[in-house]
């Protein structure tokens, strides 16, 4: 894990598949998560929750995330959101 | 116990969330051909999330990039730290390219503190020259548990058509169950690709089995049944085998060196091949006559 992860660049990463979630970042002055959910009245709290911890593990503090989810369990959005932000700080791959 | 080996793609979320409840004895997660270049990174993060969290009741594979690729190094990075039960290393034409999967792995586990060697590894054999090698690949390293054989990249490499038959890798089959044998470690089939021919899959389960291989990879969950079926004793294998133990013990009990059973002699082969088929009924949870 990376402290202080700079997000320099717009990206995406997941997909629109069942079970999946489809998460884009862009780079911005502070944390703002937005979600579109098939399950958001049930698990919208924890969604963010989960969006957001990842990004403090990873000690970001500028970013726009939103995310396109399709019924995607925890471990699968923090894969994604993880995935985006190596992606957007221009490392992983 | 493993029978069957069920191939998972490594970035389809909604499969690795259902990978061990489809009956397979242990699921091959995928990073390597299932997963495309541009993915690869999604793939390793997501497999490895799903193996921390899923807690899967089946045994864990995980195949890794071949090591004349960029990413391989990087996905026992990621996935190690979770110590699957098992790595395969596609592609494996030596024992030397065994070893530098190895001397990696290691290198891992003293520098993370995991318990050495826990994870064991099952080379793909799928070149001309991995069958060639295949006994010291299978000796190479105290990790090699088993060797799996890939049909199709192998008949790429020996420049022959890839039939349902299999006539083409009928002496890779072969040779791989020798030397695994030989070499005292499992040995499994390659998958039976056409999803919609369930009489062909059960003939060529059937013939693997035939042939002494411990098991069978499937690339499709609905083959899992057929081979769990093909490489299982039937129950009147078990009730055989219970037959040569009592003949056997019976035999002690008179002191006597020689016993027949059903008009056959009972020799040492026909009591391992016994304890063979009462070892794996138990592993099943069938119940043995006290």
């Amino acid at each position: 894990m990376s402290p202080d992860m700079k997000i320099t660049k717009a990206a995406a990463a997941g997909t629109m598949e069942s079970s999946d979630v489809y998460v884009e970042i862009q780079p911005a002055g502070q944390i703002s998560v937005q979600i579109e959910s098939v399950v958001f009245q049930q698990f919208g709290r924890q969604i963010d929750q989960a969006v957001r911890q990842v990004l403090e593990e990873h000690g970001v503090t500028g970013a726009s995330v939103s995310l396109n989810d399709k019924g995607a369990v925890e471990c699968v959005i923090r894969a994604r959101v993880e995935t985006a932000l190596k992606r957007a700080e221009g490392g992983e791959n | 116990m493993r029978r069957s080996m069920l191939f998972m793609p490594g970035n389809n979320a909604g499969m690795l969330l259902n990978a061990d409840i489809l009956g397979a004895d242990a699921v091959i997660l995928d990073l390597e051909d299932a997963v495309s270049p541009a993915e690869k990174d999604a793939a390793r993060i997501l497999v490895r999330n799903a193996i921390k969290t899923l807690h899967y009741q089946c045994q864990v594979c995980v195949r890794i990039n071949s090591i004349d690729t960029e990413f391989w190094k990087r996905d026992l990075e990621e996935i190690l730290p979770l110590q699957p039960d098992l790595i395969m290393p596609p592609k494996i034409s030596s024992a030397q390219d065994v070893l530098t999967v190895d001397a990696y792995m290691t290198e891992l586990e003293q520098k993370l503190g995991l318990e050495a060697g826990k994870a064991k590894l099952i080379p793909l054999i799928e070149t001309a020259l991995g069958v060639e090698n295949a006994f010291a690949i299978a000796g190479s390293c105290p990790r090699v548990t088993a060797m799996l054989l890939g049909g199709e990249d192998l008949t790429a490499d020996l420049q022959c058509k890839r039939t349902k038959e299999g006539q083409e890798i009928f002496y890779s089959r072969s040779r791989i169950v020798v030397a695994a044998r030989a070499a005292g470690v499992d040995c499994y089939d390659t998958p039976f690709t056409d999803v919609n021919d369930d009489e062909g899959l059960r003939k060529d389960a059937a013939f693997a089995k035939a042939l002494g291989f411990t098991g069978k990879s499937a690339i499709s969950p609905r083959h899992v049944a057929d081979i769990n079926a093909a490489f299982s004793p039937t129950m009147a294998d078990i009730e055989y085998a219970e037959e040569v133990m009592e003949t056997i013990r019976l035999a002690k009990e008179q002191g006597k060196g020689v016993v027949s059973l059903r008009g056959k002699m009972i020799d040492a082969p026909i009591v391992t091949r016994a304890r063979q088929v009462l070892e794996m009924a138990e592993a099943m949870g069938v119940r043995i006559h006290e």
